[in-house]
């Protein structure tokens, strides 16, 4: 066998290829989601994180009190995708909401489903529409909903 | 601290698609003209600089082929930045106060049309809560852009104005991509593309290149007729976490130009770096910019936007505006991250 022969090959997936853990706040955060709850994490001012961050963003002091929210929230701030892009994985238009939760002082990213641009505002109440078998992670929660619709998955 | 000043600065035109052409095809003829204008040979450069995006490659390490526009030999300092330019800038910046070099030429450079930038931008955001959600860079804009409209901080009107006046300005900046006279309420007839913004508030997609030369004091007044001196800089960043921060403003800037005592009512001109229309109004008001000072005479970013490289261009704009004799004062803005997160201002002063 000569040298030529013998090419080597090796696999290439550009992307972010390591795993990691995800510690003791974010992964306590994504297993409270497998019973669709929400945890928030208090800062010494007493105000309420969602999502909860292992040190305060503005005074970098650790943190460790947990607390349970409620299971639904209202708009703070929207846009409206007319064509959503193909990573959104949305089927129809959408809106990107900041979203806070009952009992959290800061909101979250997340896509609400809407029939039009017309239909959402800021205070909207709105609530996630789970996936049928989380998996510890943002995407537990295919978007959120007006809390006045019916759940469909 | 040690004075330095910008002698030399040269960008390539803004293109939608540079096709075929390589960085290093991009970068040799800028380089060539930044060092001819200050009369510089590679030989005297002690440090070299970049900024750019390993991600629009699509490689990691793909920026290390770029130094290969400047040749191997003779050996220099060499390092570089996954930001913006600017912030290689600052790092050229800090090495000039640890009286390590004299001269430093910094370079960005990027390539965007190959890939999907709003895409591509996502991938900077908190990779837990955030980014498997794949939201793309303008959408993230969208939001803040409604929430200041709604808070009252502006109308749509004036984001046009911004828009009308960045492609007015731009008519004399012979790099720009997108140039023009365009009237406001014809603007404001187009549709929105991600509500509330329209195509014209986003800046476009660019490829290209920029390099700026940095020297001390007695270099710089020996190489440049009105070197651009460099006051003071100061970068600031704000939580990775879009919720917790108030995106209808910009602590950051605010606290940056706090720590360089700016006065926004003694600037003859701002050059900020803005990627969409909403954001230069929320940095003008965050800077307490005046009628005094002219925004943007290049046309900004709205204007010709290379990503790893705009933020520099606000340096190279604003130098030479100075160098020009329009301007003995400017500020020079550079922004990283989505919704305005990280922002750097510089004072640059011709006397």
């Amino acid at each position: 066998m000569t040298a030529t022969e013998q090419r080597l090959e090796a696999e290439f997936e550009l992307g972010f290829t390591y795993s990691r853990s995800l510690g003791p706040v974010i992964g306590t955060c994504f297993a409270a989601f497998a019973q669709k709850r929400f945890l928030g994490m208090r800062r010494s001012d007493g105000s309420v994180l969602f999502p909860p961050l292992e040190y305060d963003p503005d005074t970098a002091e650790a943190l460790s009190e947990w607390v349970e929210l409620g299971s639904s929230g209202v708009v703070e701030g929207f846009c409206w995708v007319k064509q959503p892009r193909e990573k959104h994985g949305e089927l129809a238009p959408f809106a990107w909401a900041l979203i806070k939760l009952d009992g959290a002082d800061t909101p979250f990213l997340h896509k609400l489903r809407v029939g039009e641009e017309q239909s959402v505002h800021v205070g909207l109440r709105v609530k996630p529409v789970w996936v049928a078998e989380p998996l510890g992670d943002i995407t537990d929660i295919a978007a959120f909903v007006p809390a006045a619709e019916e759940l469909t998955s | 601290m040690r004075d330095v000043a910008v002698v030399s600065y040269a960008q390539s035109p803004a293109q939608r698609d540079a096709g075929g052409t390589t960085d290093v095809e991009m970068l040799v003829p800028v380089i060539d003209r930044a060092l001819a204008d200050a009369q510089l040979t590679r030989k005297e450069i002690d440090f070299i600089c970049s900024g750019s995006c390993d991600y629009l490659a699509g490689g990691a390490f793909s920026f290390v082929m770029a130094v290969d526009a400047l040749g191997a030999t003779p050996s220099a300092q060499e390092s570089h930045v996954e930001m913006d330019a600017a912030w290689a800038l600052y790092e050229a910046w800090l090495k000039f106060q640890c009286g390590e070099i004299d001269v430093a030429l910094i370079y960005g450079f990027g390539k965007s049309a190959p890939g999907d930038l709003p895409d591509v931008l996502s991938l900077q955001l908190d990779p837990y809560y955030t980014q498997p959600l794949w939201p793309d860079s303008i959408s993230l804009a969208a939001i803040q852009a409604q929430m200041a409209l709604a808070k009252g901080c502006f109308t749509e009107r004036d984001m046009a104005e911004v828009v009308a006046a960045s492609r007015r300005n731009a008519i004399h900046n012979p790099a720009a991509q997108l140039k023009g006279e365009f009237d406001v309420s014809d603007l404001l007839k187009e549709e929105t593309f991600v509500s509330p913004l329209r195509k014209h508030d986003c800046c476009p997609i660019t490829d290209g290149c920029s390099v700026l030369i940095l020297a001390s004091a007695e270099k710089a007044r020996a190489l440049c007729e009105r070197p651009v001196w460099l006051r003071g800089i100061n970068h600031r960043m704000e939580s990775h976490f879009l919720g917790t921060r108030d995106l209808t403003t910009s602590t950051s800037t605010m606290k940056a130009a706090e720590t360089l005592k700016l006065d926004g009512d003694k600037l003859d001109v701002a050059e900020l770096y803005a990627p969409f229309s909403h954001q230069q109004l929320i940095l003008q008001q965050s800077l307490k910019l005046t009628d005094n000072t002219r925004v943007n005479p290049s046309g900004g970013a709205l204007a010709g936007h290379v990503l790893m490289a705009a933020g520099l261009d606000r340096f190279g704009a604003a130098a030479r505006e100075i160098w020009s004799g329009r301007a003995d004062r400017a500020l020079a803005h550079a922004t990283s991250g989505p919704c305005l997160q990280q922002n750097m201002l510089a004072i640059l002063e011709g006397a």
